[in-house]
């Protein structure tokens, strides 16, 4: 007691989540002091599994904070270690320490880079500030995973939110997912690039989009912070066009920069944006989204859809899906885990146009060997386009596993 | 502190856990394995009574419970019994413990089919004398209370088949069984699926009903007489309550049984099903039991779309009955339901209305004395667990810090089914769920031929043929450890033990009387 008597406060955080509902997380407390070392006050669900490691996680996050003398209270609710290293680091920023320091747990292993056109059938949103959602998002295999810091996230729960974004990049493996990050509008959104582009996110995504400048600018960002971590590696930009004026501007938006690889459509502002309601049919948006998918093919970028809001509703899901398809989209958002197979479902090239594919790429081999200049089928020329498409058919149709 | 300061003579069983060879002044018998049973002897019985003993009318009433259990010759240290149909909203366990206290009566032993976290009141009777101990499960308060080492006597965890087991070898002599009856006639014909408290099935009071000395109905639906159908004879009854109410409606059954909307949970229910039609069990005239958990009525929402698909017909399905097995009984995908339980609405009107529907009990379902059982004649069962080790030993009964967590249930009689399942998450929180050694050993990996997570499905190298069905199949078949891997690097290394005293205050038994495992007393 003497010790901490002649200790003063200098400054106090708190950062995390606990209560009963609370899982995977952690609220942290914390009182940076004159001297007596480091004290932890810790109550967690999982004491008598990994009291000690959390302890150690906590000294060592605290340790790379350069904090020396502090109080802590940590009341766990079965945080993981990227997770505990998160809200530690959140917790010393808000007392104003720390500065210019991470708090940097394990990394995994970095996937491969990913190809500019790879497969983008579903992103799988996860809310920023629920870690509990990271852990196995990866094993519903989405082809991304989006680490949302925008709508998703309080406005007080932002810096929290893109520490731990960094963290989960840096120590969860998603399983082979892409690994994308939401943004905030700017310039908020450069404050979160700052935080997250050293653990190299696959993509970013830039909400709320209505001209290339904006693009721009988030492409600068990135190239300069790249350059200052040292990445070569691609990362790539995916604008939301959320609004009349973004739907006008979409060639412009997709042509901005060689590192736009798909440009998407938020529905519900722009809904909100045109005076009319969003209705699961989706005739509102119609232009919208078709003039979407020109302009993006246009630019030659992918066109992606935006989500379909009821979980519950999962043959709605698939017609949508199937009929986004038919307009052009590669594919589409997701907002719960078990919306992911269905997407892909419907995503999937049917067996009688795989069939018709695989027929004329067979032609055009067999054109190709025979030195013709023309593919023909039966009795039928085949155009270039339609060879084109075909190629990509089957091609993506293994890539999805459809066919071997 | 006269029992604490005791020394318990310890002894090693074949599943190499160290057991108490004495409970409660009771030699015991310990672990063999999982089929080593050689019962000798025969059956208990209660005393042999007349029918001059009892009104020739047939009107066993009494005005109160009070009079019933005076009448029933209550002394102290008797075991008193109760089953657990009603579940959480049970008021009659309770009502007749706290009645026996007020009649001056201490040392009781509880005997409960299960007990639920409403019964809470039970520790003031422990406290008060009224209760010595309780055989049968601990679970919520009551599991706090003994795992603190505060219950006076051992407590002894048995399975439903076990416990029919219990009371038929003798191991357990019930002197006063208190049967709550949904509908009753005064004779003491009763049963669960009729009345404003109807229950479904009331199976798990029936062995209380043959073998008990004395034999109480409680009901608050009384039928002129005959009350149809009975379960319970009224030639086992010895007295008739009337009350208010035998417990709260709400909390017998729920209204409706909700699947998981746990995105990982259904991904385990997924791949069990998938798993049951990639390895060939689920077949026409195939039989399948799952409980009324979220996973295993997700699974079985899964294997109903499967067997659509593939125009595959159940001959019968094992409740716990929900809401979809009924539906599924409806919709023509199995012939029967063999019922144990009945968990909410559907089930309850189904039971009364259908006969397809048909009420079973631990005696016909699982006791492991009898000339077979149900239980080993089922394809496939899905079941739960808290902890799995690397050997596909399970844990049901404590959670992994040592606590008592709940029940055996109908859990170690299920494992004797063709193919028994593990549907568990791979890790809860920051705990693992496959471990190296379970903290309590409910089931041995001799029982346990599959465990399926969130992380790929595990199969017992023990069944090769299993392993080999599935060869081929798009689902993740991966060694446990490898699992268990997994886990270990995602939570951040392995878990510490549990830390805990040399002292027991529980068993678990296994289905034969023997004893399995110990519960020690948190350190």
């Amino acid at each position: 007691m003497s010790g901490l008597a002649k200790a003063e406060i200098m400054r106090s955080g708190e950062a995390g989540h606990c209560g009963k509902d609370v899982r995977s997380d952690l609220q942290v407390a914390l009182e940076a002091r004159t001297e007596g070392g480091i004290e932890i006050a810790l109550e967690s669900r999982v004491a008598a599994y990994y009291g000690e490691n959390i302890l150690a996680e906590a000294r060592q996050a605290l340790a790379d904070l350069g904090l020396r003398d502090a109080h802590v209270t940590l009341h766990d609710e079965g945080a993981l270690p990227f997770v505990i290293a998160a809200r530690i680091e959140a917790a010393v920023r808000r007392a104003g320490l720390g500065q210019g320091r991470r708090a940097l747990p394990d990394a995994v292993p970095l996937p491969a880079p990913a190809a500019r056109d790879r497969l983008r059938r579903s992103r799988l949103y996860l809310p920023g500030s629920e870690p509990k959602y990271f852990i196995n998002a990866g094993l519903h295999a989405p082809d991304a995973i989006i680490l949302d810091l925008e709508d998703s996230v309080y406005p007080a729960e932002k810096d929290a939110a893109r520490i731990l974004a960094r963290n989960a990049l840096r120590a969860v493996d998603f399983a082979g997912a892409e690994r994308t990050v939401r943004i905030n509008q700017l310039p908020m959104g450069l404050a979160d690039l700052e935080e997250i582009i050293s653990e190299q996110p696959d993509m970013v995504l830039i909400p709320k989009t209505e001209r290339a400048e904006q693009v721009a600018e988030v492409d600068a960002k990135i190239a300069k912070l790249k350059e200052q971590h040292r990445i070569s590696r691609p990362i790539w930009l995916m604008p939301i066009l959320e609004s009349a004026l973004g739907i006008e501007n979409a060639f412009a938006v997709a042509a901005s920069s060689p590192n736009v690889a798909a440009i998407t459509i938020g529905l519900e502002d722009y809904t909100a944006d045109l005076g009319v309601v969003k209705t699961s049919e989706g005739t509102e948006s119609l232009y919208a989204r078709t003039r979407l998918v020109n302009a993006a093919r246009a630019a030659g970028v992918q066109a992606i859809d935006s989500v379909y809001g009821d979980v519950a509703d999962m043959d709605g899901l698939l017609r949508w899906g199937q009929k986004s398809r038919a307009l052009g989209f590669e594919g589409m958002g997701c907002v719960h885990p078990m919306q992911v197979a269905v997407v892909h479902r419907a995503f999937a090239p049917t067996p009688a146009e795989i069939e018709k594919a695989q027929k004329i790429v067979a032609a055009f081999d067999e054109a190709q060997q025979r030195g013709l200049g023309v593919v023909s089928l039966g009795s039928k020329m085949i155009d270039a386009p339609v060879v084109q498409r075909a190629v990509k058919l089957v091609k993506r149709a293994k890539e999805m596993g459809v066919i071997p | 502190m006269s029992t604490t300061a005791t020394r318990v003579e310890l002894a090693c069983n074949a599943a190499g856990r160290l057991v108490p060879i004495s409970v409660n002044g009771k030699d015991q018998r310990l672990y063999e394995g999982a089929i080593q049973d050689n019962p000798q002897g025969h059956k208990a019985a209660p005393a042999i009574r007349s029918c001059t003993q009892y009104p020739e009318n047939g009107d066993k009433r009494v005005p109160d419970l009070e009079t019933a259990l005076r009448k029933c010759g209550l002394r102290n240290g008797m075991v008193i019994s109760s089953h657990h149909h009603l579940r959480d909203g049970d008021r009659v366990a309770v009502m007749a413990l706290e009645t026996a206290g007020k009649l001056g009566a201490r040392d009781l032993m509880w005997f409960p089919s299960a007990s639920f976290p409403s019964q809470a009141a039970v520790v003031d009777l422990m406290e008060a004398g009224v209760v010595h101990h309780i055989e049968g499960s601990m679970n919520g308060p009551l599991g706090a209370y003994t795992t603190q080492g505060k219950m006076r006597g051992v407590g002894v965890l048995r399975s439903h088949g076990g416990r029919w087991q219990a009371i038929q070898d003798g191991e357990v002599h019930i002197d006063i069984a208190v049967i709550a009856a949904p509908t009753a006639d005064a004779f003491g014909n009763a049963d669960g699926s009729h009345g404003k408290s109807a229950c479904g099935s009331l199976g798990f009071a029936l062995a209380d009903s043959m073998y008990a000395e004395r034999v109480i109905v409680v009901t608050d639906s009384l039928v002129p007489f005959p009350c149809v159908p009975w379960q319970i004879q009224g030639n086992s009854v010895d007295y008739v309550v009337q009350v208010d109410s035998i417990g709260d409606p709400g909390k017998i059954v729920s209204g409706t049984t909700q699947i998981t909307r746990s995105p990982d949970r259904l991904r385990i229910a997924e791949f069990v099903a998938r798993f049951l039609r990639d390895a060939g069990i689920m077949r026409n005239g195939f039989s399948f039991q799952a409980g009324a958990g979220g996973i295993a009525l997700a699974f079985v929402d899964y294997l109903r779309h499967m067997m659509k698909e593939d125009g595959v017909k159940a001959r019968f399905v094992r409740g716990g009955s929900t809401r979809y097995l009924v539906e599924m009984l409806q919709e023509g995908l199995t012939d029967y339901i063999l019922d144990g339980q009945t968990f909410d609405l559907d089930g309850v009107r189904s039971i009364a209305d259908d006969p397809r529907h048909v009420a079973t009990s631990p005696f016909t379902s699982y006791n492991f004395h009898g000339k077979g059982n149900f239980a080993s004649m089922v394809d496939a069962v899905v079941l739960g667990a808290t902890e799995v080790d690397v050997n596909f030993n399970a844990n049901v009964v404590t959670h992994s810090d040592g606590r008592l967590l709940h029940g055996i249930g109908g859990w170690q009689n299920c494992l004797f089914a063709g193919c028994s399942i593990l549907a568990v998450p791979s890790f809860r929180d920051r705990i693992p769920v496959i471990v190296d050694e379970v903290t309590t050993i409910t089931g041995t990996g001799e029982m346990i031929d599959v465990v399926a997570t969130e992380r790929g499905i595990a199969i017992n190298p023990r069944r090769q043929d299993l392993l080999d069905a599935v060869k081929g199949s798009r689902l993740p078949i991966r060694p446990i450890q490898d699992i268990q891997a997994d886990v270990e690097k995602i939570c951040g290394g392995k878990p510490t033990r549990p830390r805990r005293t040399d002292r027991p205050v529980a068993i678990v038994k296994w289905v034969d009387g023997s004893v399995l495992d110990t519960v020690w007393q948190l350190g």
